[in-house]
C-alpha cells in the first residue's frame, strides 16, 4: 500500500504502524513540543507515553506507535498543539 | 449477561480467558492491540496468521481502547472505543459484567537523565516491540541500559532486527553472576535456560555486558548521537572519573516496570505497595473484580499466565460455574511469586539516580517540566499530596497522565505516587466520541444472592 | 506533631478559604496554626478552575462579597509578591467572562440580569451575535446574544492557596497537613483549644474552614451547621492552540448554580488554562461524598461544550476530575462566629465560588474577630440564619 509522509508518497506494508513506516524510512522525529519546540519521536512504543504524536488525515494527537497504516493515509508531522483540520 | 470480561490479551488475560471458557462460561477478551499476545508474546504484525486460537465461547475484541470502567449496581460497565488508534471514527461499545478480570499488564519504568527526551532514546520495551512486532531496529548502534534480566531479551531482539548492540549496561549486579550457579532463591526458576541462551548470544556477538553501569546522559541536538556511561556505586551515584562517551544512534532504557493500574483504581480495587492487592483466587477488594499478571506484581509471563488461569476460574465461578480449585495453577502462582520477590530484591531501583539529574533535566516529558520547576514547587509550596503537586508543578498533567513520570516525580518529592494512577479517563478519546450516544449496554443480570469471590 | 504548641487562632482546613482566613488573621498580627487532615490545597481547591467571577452572581449579598473580593485579589497578590517574591505568581489573569444565550428565549433574561448587575456596580457590555463572535471567534453560529464581563478573572487555585499559606508561615504561623482536628477544648462556654489527634492545642479561636466537610467538623465541634457536598465534574482536553480566550458559559449556568435540586444539573462552561488545556464544566449533583465516575455526566458535559464550540468535537479529552463544593441550602457562604460557642468561627459554604470569594471572606472574618467595621455587610452570612441552623430554632 502507499501512504504519504509530509506530502511525499511512500511504501507501507499491511500491519505496519505509522512509527514503523517512518522509522524504516529513517525518520526519527516527527513532532515538536509545545513549549520548547524540542523534537520528539518514538519513546515507549506501546501506547503509554504519548510522545510519538503525529497527524493522520488531518487529525492531530494520533500515537504513531499504535496507529496501523491504511492505504492512502496522509501522515504529517505535528508542531506543538494543533487543531483538527 | 453471564459472561466474563477480560481486559488485556497478554499472558495473564489469555490464560484467564481460556480458563473461564474451559469451564463453559462465555468470555469477551478485550485488547488494545490488533493481535493476541500483548507485549510479551508480541506477534509479528506483518504476518497474516495469528499464533493464538481459542476454544468456542471466547469473543476477542481487538483494537479496543478501554477508556472507562464505571462501577454500577452488581458489577461494572466497561466502555470501549473500537477501531484505528486515536481516530475519531472509532465505534463505541459498552459491556456490563459481574465478573471482570483485569490483566492490563505493565510498562517500562524509565529513570530520567539529561538528554533522555532526545529522539533515539527509547524504553527497552518500546525498542523490543518495534523489533519483534514490526521488524524495525531502533537504530544501527544501540546501547541497552537499565536493570533486570529483561535487558537481555531486548538486546537479543535488537540484534535479531539488525542493530549492533554496542553494550548492555546493568545498574545492579549482572545476571551472569547467579545464572552460572543458580542457587538459593533462583534455583529451579523456569526462566534460567532462556536467560542463559540470551547471555551466550551476547557473548557470541561480543556485546559487553557491564554491571553497576548506567547511561547518565544522552548527547545530541535533533537525535541522540552519543551517551555518557558511568560506573555506579552501590547506591547508584556515578563514580567520579568513571564517565566515558559511547557513540550510539539509539538507547533502550528500562528500570523495571510500572503496572497499568487505572482501571483497577476506577473499579475501586485496593492498591497495596503500588500493585493491585489480590487474594489466593486473584480476587481484588472489589466484588466481582479479579486481577492477574503484572498489575498484581512484576513477575514475568509464566507467573502472569498462572495467575490468569486462577483468575479465569474464579471469575467463572462467580458466574455460577461449578469449579474445582485450580490447585496446580495456584501452586505455580505461589512459587512464581517467590522468584518474583527474589528478582525484585536483586534488581531494585536505588536512590542515587537522582544524582544523574541537573536542574534543567526534564522530569515530565509531556509538560516539559524540569527538575528545577518540580523542586521549587516541592520545596517552596510545602505540598503534601500528589494532586496538589501535579497542579502546582505541572508534572503529570499531560497526555500520558503521569504514567511515565509519576513514580519518579513522587520519589523526588518524597510522596506516595499511587495517586498518579487515578485516571478516570483511562485512554484519551475525542470530545465528539464522548458526546456520541453509546450503544445500549450489553447488560448484566444481577443475581438474587451474592456469589462467592473465591474457591471456598 | 505540631511546630506550634499553642496559637491565637487554629484554622481547620488548608484549602483556599482556610488559607485566606489564615493570611488575613496573620496579617492582623495573630499567630495562626493551619491544620488539614489531608494535604494543603489538595481537595476542593485542587478541583476548582480558579474562578474569580462577578458574571454568575445576581445582585445581592454574594455579589457584594464578590465585588469586594475582586478588588482585593490584585492588591493581595501585589502585597504577597513583596513578601514572597515569585511564589506569589499565581497565574492571575483578568481574562473576562462571556455569558452566551443560544436561544431567542434566553435573550430577555440575560438582559435583565446584566442590567441588574450593572446597577450593582459590575462592568457589563451587552453584545449581539457578531460582537460575541468577535470576542470568541470559535463560538457557535447559533449565539443570539451575549454579555461581556471584563472584570471576570482566573487564577491557579493551588498556587494561590499555597502562596497564602507560605505568607502565613513567613509571618511566624504554621501549616501542618495530615493531622485531623477532631473536636474542641471548651472552657467556661468558650473555645480554649482544639483537639488534634488526641492532643489539645490551646488557642483563643478556631476557624472551621473545612469546605464541604464543614458540616462534619461542626458536628465534632458540637455546633452543627448545614453544609453539604455538591459534586462537580470537569473534563480536560489535551493541550490546544489558543482557542477560547475568556471564560465562556451558557446563560442557563446562573440558574443551575442557584438551583437547589438534588438531581444532576449540567450547564456549559468552557475556558482555557495557561497550560493550553480547555476545561469543560460544569455539573452539580448532590450525591454525598460519592466520587465514582458516571459516564453519563461526562457525556452531557461533552455535548454541551460542542454545542457552544463546535471546533472542540475533534479534540482529545485526556482527563476528568471531580470534586465536592461546599453547599448551603440558601447558597450563601457562612462567615462568622457561632453564637452557640464563643470562639468557634465558620468560613465555608462558598459552593463553586470559594476561590474568587476567598480574600474577602478572610478579611471579613478577621475584621469581625478584631471588632473592626467590615467592608461588606456580614449579616447575610451570619451563622444563626434560619437556613443554616434549622435545628436551633426548634
Amino acid at each position: 500500500m502507499r501512504v504519504t509522509w509530509d506530502g511525499e508518497e511512500i511504501e507501507a506494508r499491511e500491519g505496519q504502524t505509522v512509527a514503523a513506516v517512518l522509522t524504516a524510512r529513517g525518520v526519527r522525529s516527527w513532532r515538536t513540543t509545545r513549549v520548547a519546540g524540542r523534537p520528539r519521536g518514538l519513546f515507549c512504543g506501546i501506547g503509554v507515553c504519548f510522545d510519538c504524536l503525529v497527524k493522520v488525515n488531518g487529525v492531530p494527537d494520533v500515537r504513531a506507535c499504535q496507529r496501523v497504516v491504511a492505504d492512502g493515509d496522509d501522515i504529517r508531522p505535528q508542531a506543538g498543539a494543533e487543531l483538527p483540520s | 449477561m453471564n459472561r466474563v470480561v477480560v481486559i488485556g490479551a497478554g499472558p495473564a488475560g489469555l490464560a484467564a480467558a481460556r480458563a473461564a471458557a474451559a469451564l463453559g462460561v462465555e468470555v469477551v477478551l478485550v485488547d488494545a492491540g490488533p493481535k493476541l499476545g500483548g507485549q510479551y508474546f508480541r506477534q509479528d504484525a506483518l504476518a497474516s496468521e495469528d499464533r493464538f486460537s481459542f476454544p468456542g465461547g471466547v469473543e476477542h475484541v481487538p483494537d479496543a481502547a478501554v477508556w472507562a470502567v464505571e462501577p454500577i449496581h452488581g458489577g461494572h460497565r466497561v466502555h470501549l472505543r473500537i477501531g484505528a488508534a486515536d481516530d475519531p471514527s472509532r465505534t463505541g461499545r459498552v459491556l456490563e459484567t459481574r465478573a471482570l478480570v483485569l490483566a492490563t499488564g505493565a510498562f517500562d519504568r524509565v529513570l530520567p537523565f539529561p538528554g533522555w527526551d532526545l529522539p533515539g532514546v527509547f524504553t527497552a520495551g518500546g525498542a523490543q516491540a518495534m523489533a519483534k512486532g514490526q521488524g524495525v531496529a531502533a537504530g544501527d548502534r544501540v546501547l541497552v541500559a537499565g536493570t533486570g534480566p529483561f535487558l537481555l531479551p531486548v538486546a537479543s531482539s535488537l540484534a535479531a532486527a539488525g542493530a549492533r548492540v554496542v553494550e548492555v549496561a546493568e545498574a545492579n549486579a549482572a545476571v551472569t553472576g547467579w545464572l552460572s550457579r543458580p542457587r538459593g532463591v533462583f534455583a529451579g526458576w523456569p526462566k534460567l535456560p532462556e536467560l542463559a541462551r540470551h547471555v551466550s548470544a551476547l557473548a557470541r556477538h561480543r556485546v559487553p555486558y557491564r554491571s553497576r553501569t548506567a547511561v547518565v546522559r544522552a548527547h545530541g541536538s535533533e537525535w541522540v548521537e552519543s551517551v555518557t556511561v558511568a560506573r555506579l556505586d552501590r547506591e547508584w551515584t556515578p563514580v567520579p572519573g568513571s564517565e566515558r562517551r559511547v557513540e550510539v544512534d539509539a538507547v533502550a532504557v528500562g528500570f523495571g516496570f510500572t503496572p497499568q493500574l487505572e482501571l483497577a483504581v476506577a473499579a475501586r480495587c485496593r492498591i497495596e505497595g503500588g500493585f493491585v492487592a489480590v487474594d489466593a483466587a486473584q480476587g481484588t477488594s472489589a466484588p466481582g473484580v479479579f486481577a492477574a499478571g503484572e498489575v498484581t506484581g512484576i513477575g514475568g509471563a509464566d507467573l502472569a499466565a498462572s495467575e490468569g488461569a486462577v483468575a479465569g476460574a474464579a471469575a467463572a465461578k462467580r458466574l455460577g460455574a461449578v469449579v474445582d480449585p485450580p490447585l496446580g495453577a495456584m501452586a505455580r502462582v505461589r512459587s512464581g511469586r517467590r522468584f518474583a520477590a527474589a528478582l525484585e530484591a536483586a534488581y531494585p531501583v536505588r536512590g542515587g539516580w537522582t544524582d544523574w539529574l541537573r536542574d534543567d533535566t526534564i522530569v515530565c516529558r509531556c509538560e516539559e517540566v524540569d527538575l528545577r520547576r518540580l523542586m521549587s514547587a516541592v520545596d517552596e509550596r510545602d505540598l503534601g499530596g500528589v494532586r496538589s503537586l501535579k497542579l502546582a508543578s505541572g508534572a503529570g498533567l499531560g497526555l500520558c497522565q503521569g504514567r511515565v513520570c509519576g513514580r519518579n516525580v513522587a520519589e523526588l518529592a518524597g510522596l506516595d505516587g499511587t495517586a498518579f494512577a487515578r485516571r478516570r479517563i483511562a485512554s484519551p478519546l475525542r470530545l465528539g466520541e464522548l458526546a456520541e450516544a453509546e450503544p445500549e449496554a450489553e447488560a448484566v443480570e444481577v443475581p438474587d444472592r451474592a456469589l462467592g469471590q473465591d474457591f471456598g | 506533631m505540631s511546630p506550634i504548641e499553642s496559637a491565637d487562632v487554629v484554622v481547620v482546613g488548608a484549602g483556599i478559604i482556610g488559607a485566606a482566613c489564615a493570611e488575613a488573621l496573620s496579617r492582623a498580627g495573630r499567630r495562626v496554626l493551619v491544620v488539614d487532615r489531608g494535604a494543603p490545597a489538595g481537595a476542593t481547591t485542587a478541583s476548582g478552575e480558579g474562578n474569580v467571577l462577578l458574571s454568575d452572581k445576581a445582585p445581592g449579598p454574594e455579589l457584594a462579597l464578590a465585588l469586594a473580593a475582586r478588588r482585593r485579589w490584585p492588591a493581595l497578590l501585589e502585597s504577597l509578591r513583596g513578601e514572597l517574591g515569585d511564589l506569589a505568581d499565581v497565574e492571575w489573569e483578568a481574562k473576562g467572562g462571556l455569558v452566551v444565550a443560544t436561544s431567542p428565549d434566553s435573550v430577555g433574561s440575560l438582559r435583565i440580569i446584566s442590567d441588574a448587575q450593572r446597577e450593582a456596580g459590575v462592568e457589563v457590555h451587552s453584545l449581539g451575535p457578531e460582537g460575541a463572535r468577535k470576542l470568541e471567534p470559535h463560538l457557535t453560529g447559533t449565539v443570539t446574544a451575549a454579555a461581556h464581563y471584563p472584570e471576570d478573572a482566573q487564577l491557579h487555585p493551588v498556587l494561590a492557596a499555597t502562596a497564602l499559606l507560605a505568607a502565613v508561615r513567613a509571618r511566624g504561623g504554621a501549616v501542618v497537613g495530615g493531622v485531623e482536628a477532631d473536636g474542641l477544648v471548651v472552657r467556661g462556654g468558650r473555645v480554649a483549644g482544639v483537639r488534634i489527634g488526641g492532643a489539645a492545642v490551646p488557642c483563643g479561636a478556631v476557624v472551621n474552614a473545612c469546605g464541604p466537610w464543614a458540616g462534619h467538623f461542626s458536628v465534632a465541634a458540637g455546633a452543627p451547621i448545614e453544609v453539604m457536598p455538591r459534586r462537580g465534574m470537569i473534563l480536560v482536553t489535551a493541550p490546544l492552540p489558543p482557542l477560547v480566550r475568556r471564560k465562556v458559559y451558557a446563560a442557563d449556568y446562573v440558574a443551575a448554580v442557584s438551583s437547589g435540586d438534588v438531581d444532576l444539573q449540567v450547564s456549559t462552561v468552557v475556558e482555557s488554562t495557561a497550560a493550553g488545556t480547555v476545561l469543560i464544566g460544569s455539573s452539580r449533583q448532590r450525591v454525598g461524598f460519592d466520587d465514582s465516575l458516571e459516564v453519563e455526566v461526562l457525556r452531557r458535559l461533552a455535548r454541551n461544550a460542542i454545542r457552544l464550540f463546535p471546533v472542540l468535537e475533534g479534540v482529545p479529552v485526556m482527563r476528568a476530575y471531580g470534586g465536592f463544593r461546599p453547599y448551603t441550602p440558601d447558597h450563601l457562604p457562612v462567615i462568622g462566629e457561632d453564637p452557640r460557642m464563643r470562639g468557634l468561627w465558620h468560613a465555608s459554604g462558598h459552593e463553586g465560588a470559594g476561590i474568587g470569594l476567598a480574600p474577602a471572606t478572610g478579611r471579613l472574618l478577621a475584621d469581625l474577630m478584631d471588632g473592626r467595621r467590615p467592608e461588606v455587610d456580614p449579616v447575610p452570612f451570619r451563622v444563626d440564619r434560619p437556613a443554616l441552623m434549622a435545628e436551633v430554632r426548634t
